[in-house]
């Protein structure tokens, strides 16, 4: 079973760099630059420059503090920015307002506490957005939700509080939740931290299948394992910085920065 | 209990009375009240500040003042003449709503800010986010003491007997008018209320026991 799904992953991997992304002409589907951003006296972003193409998977590790779930969170302008140009499929990040609903609507978001709706039945809170926002009919949000419960395998779960289920099965909903808008992107904010070791991987496979079926992905992570198969890029931040930006074999196997090795060197010793 | 029935018209009539303008101001407090908690959790500085404004100005004002002045100065303003019992109905919810929206607001703040954050992430603006996500969850964990402060405008309401609105508070007067025993009928009057209170204290147990799975 291990073997096959290792096969498909390699095999996933190799299509991946075969169709070598993207199309010269459009637009990165993120890009970040100049962006700098404080909490208070906190300098939490310096001079984030940050792209990343259509179909790509980029992994953002880095030490706690280093600004990398800030980084994330900006990008939908969950926090707003203090300077520097955020773009999103070529269009720069409107001010709160009706245009920033219409652009997170297209960007999928899952966070590390899940933040699913505790009033809402699963079916409900994975139907809710297209319903209200994307005005669809009660009757198709419903069956496309049921589609996507199924794919990510709770289908059976449906009709269940979110309090009533596995921290795994909450994120899987969440993720079904984010990718019943269509997103042109998805961004995960340490979307295992919070979770039973054992419930890690039944997440991180949702992610690698939706990876593997193209979806462009930032992902703040410790999941060394997951950077190292799903990833086409690891970028690494330290205290507000981009320090690296590396293929993950480059970044793991031959760190260029010192403060990357020490990272490595602490994590991956035990 | 002669007291009672010889004039059960009159209780009738009063209780009826105190029904009609409690369902009214219980309803209008609630929107009111719903209205100005959104103001006051909004991110418009106006809606903020006028919200913060009306609740600081009425919030604890003597009743009986704010019913005085729909009795006897709001007609006066020449801006709409209202009958006696739609003046008791409004002063009742001006008076009302500032609770209400000071509840509901503290309801809003148990909600994690996380639920929020998903909502606004998933594309839905202030006002869905506010009435699909937080308001309901707000709702659920303040059910006690809004039940309480809809209990007590339903004990309110007696004020506005001192305005001629027919209800149960002018019961008492009208009796000792008749010649009967007042304390008998102060009585029986209270015996009402506990009465009135009761479908609300049983709202309020099903609807904590019907939202309590929802966490």
């Amino acid at each position: 079973m291990l073997q096959v799904l290792d096969c498909a992953v390699r095999f996933a991997l190799a299509s991946r760099h075969a169709r070598k992304l993207p199309m010269t002409d459009s637009p990165p589907m993120i890009r970040m630059k100049d962006v700098d951003k404080h909490f208070g006296p906190l300098h939490v972003l310096r001079a984030i420059d940050l792209k990343v193409d259509r179909g790509q998977v980029v992994v953002v590790l880095g030490p706690s503090g280093s600004g990398k779930s800030t980084l994330c969170r900006t990008i939908n302008r969950l926090e707003p920015i203090d300077s520097g140009v955020i773009e999103v499929d070529g269009q720069a990040l409107p001010d709160e307002g009706k245009a920033l609903a219409g652009l997170r609507a297209d960007v999928g978001m899952v966070f590390q506490s899940f933040n699913l709706f505790a009033h809402k039945t699963i079916l409900d809170n994975v139907t809710l957005a297209p319903c209200k926002v994307r005005r669809s009919k009660k009757g198709e949000a419903e069956k496309q939700a049921m589609e996507l419960l199924d794919r990510v395998g709770i289908a059976n779960q449906s009709d269940k509080y979110p309090a009533q289920l596995s921290g795994g099965q909450q994120q899987r909903a969440a993720i079904a939740r984010a990718l019943a808008m269509r997103p042109k992107i998805m961004l995960f904010d340490e979307p295992t931290s919070a979770l039973d070791p054992e419930m890690v991987n039944e997440v991180l496979d949702v992610m690698t299948t939706l990876a593997r079926d193209g979806m462009t992905m930032l992902v703040v992570t410790h999941e060394m394992g997951f950077a190292r198969k799903a990833a086409n890029r690891v970028v690494f931040m330290d205290a507000g910085e981009i320090v690296e930006d590396a293929p993950p074999d480059e970044f793991f196997t031959a760190p260029r920065s010192d403060r990357a090795k020490d990272f490595l060197g602490k994590i991956l010793t035990h | 209990m002669s007291v009672l029935l010889d004039n059960l018209d009159l209780f009738i009539r009063g209780f009826l009375g105190t029904i009609q303008l409690f369902v009214i101001a219980a309803i209008g407090s609630l929107v009111v009240g719903g209205v100005l908690a959104a103001m006051r959790v909004s991110p418009v500085p106006f809606l903020r500040g006028a919200g913060m404004t009306y609740v600081n100005i009425v919030r604890n004002t003597p009743l009986t003042l704010v019913l005085f002045f729909f009795a006897f100065a709001w007609n006066r303003l020449d801006i709409v003449t209202l009958p006696f019992f739609a003046l008791a109905a409004s002063g009742l919810i001006v008076y009302t709503a500032a609770f209400v929206c000071e509840v509901l607001r503290s309801g809003v703040n148990t909600v994690p800010v996380g639920q929020a954050e998903a909502s606004r992430a998933l594309g839905l603006n202030f006002g869905l986010t506010l009435s699909q996500v937080v308001m309901p969850q707000a709702l659920r964990a303040v059910v006690p003491p809004l039940v309480s402060v809809e209990i007590a405008l339903l004990k309110n309401t007696t004020i506005a007997a001192g305005f001629s609105v027919v209800e149960a508070g002018s019961i008492i007067p009208s009796l000792s008018e008749r010649g009967y025993n007042v304390l008998v009928g102060g009585l029986w009057v209270a015996l009402g209320f506990v009465i009135l209170v009761v479908p609300l204290t049983l709202l309020q147990r099903y609807l904590e026991r019907r939202w309590r799975v929802a966490r």
